[in-house]
């Protein structure tokens, strides 16, 4: 199992899940759209661009192309 | 030795990568995504193509390609870059419990628990009832799968289908006990629900939609190939407008594998397999036909519902404009990191406009990456 946090609330996934996988076992929403929207992953395939996430302090990563990793801090706004 | 590239590793990119390193080429094969199999297996590929996997092949994955100038030298380049889902813009689905079908089933390969879920599976197409069959044998709730195509055509195209005994027995499989329903589609999605087309307001904790598939030809223009009503120019051989690009795919698995074998493998030994290519392609003719889209569909998107994910912009700031240029320069509608491909789609549909073209770099990126790249 991979532990890691989403916005400080420590998780473990098992080997495989992707970030966007490990973000929606916590909550639905994962960015601000424009004008303040809750918006969450669309096509899951890394077009949409709606997954965007920090991660590890990078702003705007794909996160249904990532896969988890030992320690990863995923932060949404 | 004859390098070849091949860009994309899902059915028909597999497929190329094998057949042109089986005919003695030296082979690269890049994709964007963590794991081979494209997007319709995703890593899990079946067990009789895991043959595709020739150690001679040089992989690598997670690669996003900007521009021309990034890629490796070759003599010839396979793009097999696939499709995504057609997203129609209907009110509500924007909010984070809409998600595309293949897009859920996506999530849940990548390891999102679904069992106990209460999911609606709605729009059009037969990967409808392939990714409400996948969710629920991962334990989800399939409440309804709505397809918008009217009864009688799926009636028919059912009828047809004794001449592939194969996909008969596929279709029957996925479909059995799910409450498939056609001429039905989603008219507008709230919190914790959705409302369809003559079954009412469903609740439910995922409404998974999408209206059919639109070829990924962005690379393919970028790297100067034609492309026609959305579709990426090839001749009998899969070679593109550039003579050594090819493309391959973008349908189903079979004529993905027939196409992508018939790029590897190039002219002479490919000629074997055109006659399963035409048979493979006539099918997916079939299924475009029994799945095409009713107009009813346009209006579902009213005034206020947003049509550009990206930069929220409402179906009404498009109004006063005629093309999709001049959309994107008064109201930034395409404009945002996804570049147009959600809702250049939509509006090719909506308002008949065709694509804008297509520059580098091909998605967002870094300024530092920017940097490297030389044109």
């Amino acid at each position: 199992m991979i532990p890691l946090t989403v916005n400080g609330q420590p998780l473990t996934v098992p080997p495989g899940t992707t970030v966007a996988a490990a973000v929606m076992r916590v909550q639905p929403a994962f960015r601000r759209s424009v004008t303040g929207e809750s918006r969450g992953p669309l096509c899951g395939m890394g077009i949409c661009m709606e997954c965007r996430v920090t991660l590890n302090g990078h702003p705007h990563e794909r996160s249904c192309q990532l896969l988890c990793a030992p320690g990863m801090e995923i932060t949404t706004p | 030795m004859t390098r070849t590239l091949v860009i994309g590793g899902g059915p028909a990119g597999l497929a190329a990568a094998w057949a042109a390193a089986q005919s003695g080429q030296a082979v690269t094969l890049l994709d964007d995504n963590p794991a081979l199999g494209g997007q319709i297996w995703r890593g899990q590929i079946p067990a009789r193509y895991r043959r595709f996997l020739d150690p001679r092949i040089t992989v690598q994955t997670g690669v996003q390609i900007h521009s021309a100038s990034q890629l490796p030298p070759a003599d010839r380049i396979i793009l097999a870059t696939g499709t995504r889902e057609l997203f129609l813009p209907f009110p509500g689905w924007t909010l984070p419990h809409v998600l595309g079908a293949g897009g859920l089933q996506a999530l849940v390969k990548g390891g999102l628990p679904i069992a106990g879920k209460r999911i609606v599976v709605a729009g059009s197409g037969p990967l409808l009832l392939a990714v409400a069959a996948y969710l629920r044998r991962r334990g989800a709730k399939i409440l309804l799968v709505a397809e918008q195509a009217p009864y009688p055509r799926i009636a028919a195209f059912t009828r047809g289908l004794w001449r592939h005994p194969a996909k008969l027995l596929e279709a029957a499989q996925l479909g059995f006990g799910l409450r498939y329903r056609p001429d039905s589609w989603p008219l507008r999605a709230d919190p914790g629900s959705v409302t369809l087309q003559g079954h009412g307001v469903i609740p439910c904790d995922y409404l998974a939609c999408g209206f059919g598939l639109v070829v990924n030809t962005e690379l393919a223009e970028l790297l100067g190939c034609r492309v026609e009503n959305e579709r990426v120019l090839t001749d009998p051989d899969q070679r593109t407008t550039v003579p050594h690009i090819f493309f391959a795919g973008a349908g189903s698995v079979d004529r993905s594998l027939l196409e992508g074998q018939i790029a590897g493998f190039g002219p002479e030994r490919g000629r074997a397999l055109h006659a399963a290519r035409a048979a493979a392609v006539a099918f997916d003719r079939r299924i475009d036909e029994t799945f095409a889209l009713r107009p009813e569909l346009s209006s579902l998107t009213t005034p206020d519902t947003i049509v550009c994910r990206c930069e929220d912009v409402p179906f009404r700031a498009i109004w006063p404009h005629r093309d999709w240029r001049s959309a994107k320069l008064q109201t930034r509608c395409g404009m945002g990191p996804c570049q147009g491909r959600i809702c250049g789609p939509a509006l090719a549909h909506l308002c008949g406009w065709p694509a804008a073209s297509v520059r580098p770099p091909l998605f967002p990126t870094r300024l530092e990456n920017l940097l490297d790249l030389r044109d």
